[in-house]
């Protein structure tokens, strides 16, 4: 009985890991690769739920399928954020405490017009999937965490794909390594950076709609997700998507296990004691430069 | 302007205001006064880390909680010393509880200097961003801590019954008040002395160069723990007269984001360069907070302070005070 616990904890872990690394997938390109400290990408996320949220209650489509849509919308929010943010600040050479401070305002503007738009009632979305699960001899797998864990593996290996094989993907890692050298090759480093933060909060959009699948979603829910993310981020190792993904896993089993035998009140604090660990014996994290 | 000539300036103001509210105001404007002062300490502990060394903590909430927290355990251990004690120390401790509000304030001030002094120990040798993710995700973890914690009431909350007066001063608020306008000097000098003293020039080559500066010889992660203890300290007094003033404490309300939103908003909005930004920054907002919560709605004014904090980092990048001093001839200091 211990054993099938704990191996259902683990399953669930990885699931939720899985989850975690499309979380992660937008901070890892925009604050590992880009150096744009986007601490109100859980904003984006949440904003990404309720689009979800909406459009699954007016008209019955599935919220991945959502996400999906939503993608472009949010590769042009994202644009026009990182435009601003470039005109206000890093094209002035201030952009560390102030731009820390513009990201701050933007996580707390979004969530507090949720409020008021929405106020603070849970919200969730309905899909065929949602409730039952997959049952393999005494070990469970509910779609609810499967469905969304599987897509985000896909989206995760597309992103890798196109950052290791395209040209805009190379640049895209290229700007992270040296953007004086990208220039002398031609290549406006703001564009790449521009494209490259639209992707990233492209990817908040599915992950938005893979959060409410998954849990019911009100407007504060982000600011759990701010610990997690840039723990995942640092733990893989800045800038390494291979890293962020086994990160990603890693917390999920982690914080999993701690809520199985421990009790779920506990499990905000393992991101935070992993964060700090990391930082303070091993800054590059796992598969980092 | 020499020191104590600040300090005794600060002194006629604070005595001048409580005797105006005490004559002509209500039991009301000691309440919003209080809010206003203590959003004026958090603000000034933010800048002496945020402003002076250019390190963001976005954890103001957590420090301010662990100052709310330390009174509320204080507290309740006051209340019944002898579930606490054993029987052998019992005596000593029954005389020295329950402690008053100045000690506790002190103490609070110990703890959350301590946690500062930790956090920055860890993060503060690394580039500045991770010691601002690791402030933002303390206040979640310390929040965690405090709802599994059942003697300090857990996620359930706290009462912390204050007496209905105090002896000479009257009413127990005035007394509250009394108290954050001597906390309120004591940060307000705290930051002019750091500004004028050789830390604070250290904190500046920090600010506008760590490498340099550690180049030059400045002892760096000294200097930036120095200012993470005193400001996690300020934070932490301003935090400990809380839960008297509330009377309920709850973890939800003591680790409200709109602390580190307003804490951020009004040095970046005043100006961080000085003492005075945060001051100007906090009694505007506060007051305009105070006002706006009570004509319109709290999630408004919320809404105001982070659209005014948006917009001032875009537009004017040094506040109040920095565009007060393009528009009327000196230059800013580069």
């Amino acid at each position: 009985m211990e054993f099938s616990l704990l191996m259902n904890a683990i399953i669930a872990g990885l699931l939720l890991g899985g989850f975690y690394a499309a979380v992660t997938a937008g901070i890892s390109i925009s604050f590992g690769m880009l150096d744009v400290v986007n601490i109100a990408h859980p904003a984006f996320i949440i904003l990404g739920s309720y689009v979800a949220y909406i459009v699954n209650a007016r008209y019955g489509i599935d919220p991945i399928v959502v996400g999906i849509i939503a993608l472009p919308l949010f590769y042009l929010l994202g644009a026009a954020v990182y435009q601003i943010f470039y005109l206000s600040f890093e094209k002035r050479g201030q952009d560390s405490l102030r731009g820390l401070a513009f990201f701050f305002g933007l996580l707390f503007v979004t969530e507090v017009f949720l409020v008021l738009v929405f106020g603070v009632d849970y919200r969730s979305v309905d899909a065929s999937y949602i409730g039952s699960s997959l049952h393999i001899g005494s070990l469970e797998f509910p779609y609810r965490m499967l469905v969304p864990c599987i897509i985000s593996l896909i989206m995760f290996a597309g992103l890798q794909i196109f950052l290791g094989r395209t040209f805009i993907g190379r640049a895209v890692m290229a700007v992270s390594q040296d953007p004086l050298a990208l220039r002398l090759m031609a290549v406006d480093p703001t564009r790449i950076k521009r494209v490259a933060f639209g992707i990233s909060i492209a990817t908040a959009s599915l992950a938005g709609a893979f959060l409410i699948i998954i849990q019911p979603v009100i407007p504060s829910v982000g600011r759990d997700y701010i610990g997690r993310i840039f723990a995942i981020c640092v733990l893989g190792g800045l800038g390494s998507l291979p890293g962020t993904l086994i990160a990603a896993l890693l917390l999920g089993v982690i914080e999993s296990i701690t809520s199985t035998f421990y009790g779920p009140s506990w499990a905000p604090a393992v991101s935070f004691g992993i964060l700090l660990l990391t930082l303070a014996v091993r800054p590059s994290g796992l598969l980092g430069r | 302007m020499r020191t104590y000539v600040f300090v005794l300036i600060q002194a006629v103001i604070a005595a001048a205001l409580y005797l105006l509210l005490r004559f002509f105001g209500n039991d009301y404007m000691f309440f919003a006064g209080y809010t206003v002062l203590q959003f004026i300490i958090l603000a000034t502990a933010w800048n002496i880390l945020g402003g002076y060394c250019g390190y963001v903590n976005f954890g103001s909430a957590g420090f301010f909680a662990i100052g709310a927290y330390t009174s509320v355990f204080l507290y309740t251990i006051g209340q019944s010393p002898e579930d606490v004690f054993p029987s052998s120390i019992l005596p000593a401790m029954q005389a020295i509880f329950p402690l008053p509000v100045p000690v506790i304030i002190v103490i609070a001030g110990i703890m959350a200097g301590l946690v500062g002094l930790g956090t920055g120990y860890l993060t503060l040798r690394l580039r500045g961003v991770f010691f601002a993710i690791a402030t933002l995700a303390l206040a979640v973890v310390l929040q965690t801590l405090i709802v599994n914690w059942s003697f300090v009431g857990g996620s359930r909350g706290a009462y912390v019954i204050p007496p209905n007066t105090v002896p000479v001063i009257g009413p127990y608020i005035q007394y509250l008040f009394i108290l954050m306008l001597l906390l309120t000097i004591i940060a307000l000098t705290t930051a002019r002395l750091i500004e004028r003293s050789r830390l604070g020039v250290g904190f500046a080559t920090i600010r506008d160069d760590e490498l340099a500066a550690e180049a030059c010889g400045v002892p760096t992660l000294k200097l930036k723990l120095v200012a993470t203890v005193i400001s996690g300290a300020l934070m932490g007094m301003a935090g400990a007269p809380f839960p008297f003033y509330i009377g309920y404490t709850e973890p939800g309300s003591v680790f409200d984001l709109g602390y580190a939103v307003n804490t951020i908003a009004m040095p970046l909005i005043g100006g961080t360069t000085s003492w005075g930004g945060p001051l100007i920054g906090a009694v505007l907002l506060g007051t305009l907070q105070q006002v706006a919560t009570v004509t319109i709605s709290s999630a408004v004014n919320l809404l105001i302070v982070g659209l005014l904090l948006v917009g001032f980092v875009i537009v004017a990048p040094n506040g109040i005070i920095g565009l007060w001093q393009t528009w009327f001839g000196r230059r800013s200091k580069p």
